[in-house]
């Protein structure tokens, strides 16, 4: 029974351990559930957010730095709370805007960094926004205005 | 005109009473956790039998469900120039829909057929009545470390299957295809968030209770009904678990599905 | 022990779902003796050996054991009385995917809590009992059927029972074999004082070893009692069995010919 018995633990211990570390890699790297907090929240506020949801990405030079927690109104006006890695570090003169990834894609908040010796802390709020550009009524600007600019060749 | 309205509720009286008692098979294994014989002996042989030794057809069937997802995607994404949202589909469908049901049923046509042959040949060769006037629990005996085996087994198969499967994935996009490898991750992380895990999770959970009930249930109660023991009747049962265990696992998975979306 | 009844059956009835197979079975099972219950195949001895186990609930009727009535037992009851009967079913019922000596010891690892090594040396007492002692690390795969049923009574008397019930012993085996077993029977009678009772259609072997027989037929006692007043019995039905006669097969002609030519023939 002993060297039986020692064989079926070990395979038994191995499986469990390649699960867990699966479930690990799972959970930590495409789950994004962090072991300990190492991101801290932002807000800004724009006119209007339209398109942008929960979990739409925060890129600065089109690398991903954190995501978008929350979105609510607040004075007639949109807020988002997002979450920052902590070791990405923002001026509080930076810029935020909402941008498009491609002509269908989605929504992201994309930030271009200050010029200023102070940086945000935990909670802070960038007070530089730019809404998104409406694609829908530049669309129908163009197609609209190249109407009239047809009828008017006439 | 009495003989067929007799039929149907002879009929209807043996589904009750085989519903009541699956629902009290279930209740004795559940009680066998409290019960001896002591488990964990044999919890330990029912998992490597239910997940050591299904690591590898489950790694082989994730790989290829991984590889063609990949191969189906991309020719369906690159009509709309999405080929960057790869990752992400491939990803979301492994880790929500097909790494669970697909890993279930493997293991169903692996270890459930070969739990319910196991057990209905103890039924038919008195091994079960033997237990029984040893004043043994043989639902503790027999069903419990079966069910303790199939719940620990069942999620961290799953999960290895999802992480190759992805794989895989990634192997024929970015490999083969020439997705770009930097937007295939960033589509996966950025979609595939911890709800879509324990979806996941919380699917393969219940397929393995599924699995180990059904199964053992159908070998337990081997040629009972018949009142005939002989290998006819494991071989019956042994069928029987598998197709009532596999369509259980897909019911159910749309169940849990349209609750938890 | 005196010759008091250990077990009284009172008017056993039994179904197998609305076919009756056991019909008002009455008599009773002496302490400290062998009682052979004999008879041809499919006369009921094996459903009556699984009510007599606790393996099949009674119906009308009751088993009294030491005057309590076993169908009314509770789950503890009869899990004490398990514990105080050994059973040997017809093909041994050994697990197959533990070794001869895990078999015998599973009830001793369940029931006691003896040390790993005292269970070790009455694992071995037992098989070498039955002449098995080098066999203990083989599987019941590995094994003939005669070691088998030899393996199985080893585990039956594991837990030194008050009652053995045992089920077809000899059938299957060669005549060495079997006189073995009927030798380890009477044995266990004589040296300990056991209540045995043993199911089989052997005439032989149930002569040799019976104190009381009773002889069933169709699901009734045909006649009860000692070897010799069985032998003496004036009962037609038991003297064919004793003799080893032949049933004559009855034909049933009108039967026949309707499965022969289905209507037609009733109006020719």
């Amino acid at each position: 029974m002993g060297p039986e018995r020692k064989g079926l633990e070990f395979g038994v211990g191995l499986f469990i351990i390649i699960g867990l570390l699966c479930l690990a890699y799972l959970s930590y790297s495409l789950g994004n559930i962090g072991f300990g907090n190492d991101n801290y929240t932002l807000k800004a506020v724009f006119s209007t957010v339209s398109g942008l949801k929960n979990r739409s990405q925060v890129m600065m030079a089109g690398v991903s730095i954190g995501e978008v927690k929350k979105i609510r109104l607040k004075n007639d006006r949109a807020e988002i709370v997002m979450s920052i890695k902590k070791n990405v570090r923002l001026e509080d003169d930076s810029i935020a805007s909402i941008k498009t990834m491609g002509i269908i894609g989605d929504k992201y908040v994309s930030i271009t960094p200050g010029a200023s010796d102070t940086y945000l802390k935990n909670g802070g709020v960038i007070m530089e926004t730019q809404p998104p550009i409406d694609i829908e009524s530049l669309i129908s600007k163009f197609v609209f205005g190249s109407v009239d600019k047809g009828k008017d060749q006439k | 005109m009495v003989n067929p309205v007799r039929a149907l509720g002879a009929y209807a009286l043996r589904q009750v009473c085989s519903a009541g008692r699956l629902g009290m098979f279930f209740i004795y294994t559940l009680r066998g956790l409290i019960r001896p014989p002591g488990k964990f002996w044999h919890t330990l042989k029912q998992i490597q039998f239910i997940g050591t030794k299904s690591i590898a057809l489950v790694g082989f069937t994730a790989a290829f469900t991984g590889m063609v997802l990949a191969l189906q995607g991309y020719h369906t994404l690159t009509k709309f120039g999405a080929e960057g949202w790869l990752g992400s589909a491939v990803g979301l469908s492994l880790v929500r829909e097909l790494g669970p049901v697909l890993c279930a049923l493997m293991v169903t046509g692996r270890a459930g057929s070969a739990m319910a042959a196991e057990i209905g040949i103890m039924r038919i060769e008195e091994q079960i009545d033997a237990l029984e006037c040893m004043a043994i629990d043989p639902y503790s005996y027999l069903a419990t470390p079966r069910m303790i085996a199939s719940i620990i087994s069942l999620p961290l198969l799953t999960s290895f299957g999802d992480v190759v499967g992805i794989l895989g994935g990634y192997l024929v996009g970015v490999g083969l295809l020439r997705v770009n490898s930097g937007a295939f991750w960033s589509g996966l992380t950025s979609s595939v968030d911890f709800g879509d895990i324990s979806m996941g999770l919380i699917k393969s959970l219940c397929f393995s209770v599924l699995i180990a009930w059904i199964c053992v249930y159908k070998g337990y109660y081997a040629g009972v009904d018949e009142g005939a023991y002989g290998p006819e009747q494991v071989g019956r049962a042994t069928t029987s678990a598998v197709v009532v265990a596999a369509i259980a696992v897909l019911i159910s998975d749309y169940v849990i599905t349209s609750i938890l979306l | 022990m005196s010759s008091e009844n250990r077990i009284e059956i009172r008017g056993l009835n039994s179904f197998y779902n609305s076919r009756q197979v056991l019909f008002d079975i009455s008599f009773s099972i002496p302490a400290s003796r062998v009682t052979v219950i004999m008879g041809v195949s499919g006369c009921g001895k094996t459903t009556l050996f699984r009510h007599l186990t606790g393996l099949k609930s009674t119906g009308p009727g009751q088993i009294a054991v030491d005057g309590k009535d076993l169908g009314s037992f509770s789950e503890t009851a009869l899990s004490d009385y398990r514990r105080r009967i050994g059973v040997l079913f017809q093909s041994g019922a050994l697990f197959n995917s533990l070794t001869l000596s895990e078999n015998i010891a599973m009830p001793l690892h369940v029931h006691t809590d003896l040390a790993e090594e005292t269970i070790r040396i009455m694992t071995l007492m037992k098989l070498n009992m039955v002449g098995l002692a080098e066999f203990g690390d083989y599987t019941p795969s590995q094994i003939s059927g005669g070691m088998k049923k030899r393996a199985g009574l080893a585990r039956a008397l594991i837990m030194d029972p008050e009652m053995l019930f045992v089920d077809e012993p000899s059938s299957g085996l060669d005549p060495i074999t079997a006189a073995g077993l009927d030798r380890l029977i009477l044995n266990l009678r004589e040296s300990r004082g056991m209540t045995i009772v043993v199911v089989t259609h052997e005439l032989e072997s149930a002569f040799k070893i019976a104190d009381s027989i009773v002889v069933m037929d169709a699901g009734s006692v045909l006649a009860a009692g000692t070897p010799e007043e069985i032998r003496n019995s004036a009962g037609a039905r038991v003297h064919q069995f004793l003799n080893r006669e032949a049933d004559p097969y009855r034909m049933h002609m009108e039967a026949y010919y309707e499965r022969l030519l289905g209507d037609q023939w009733r109006s020719q």
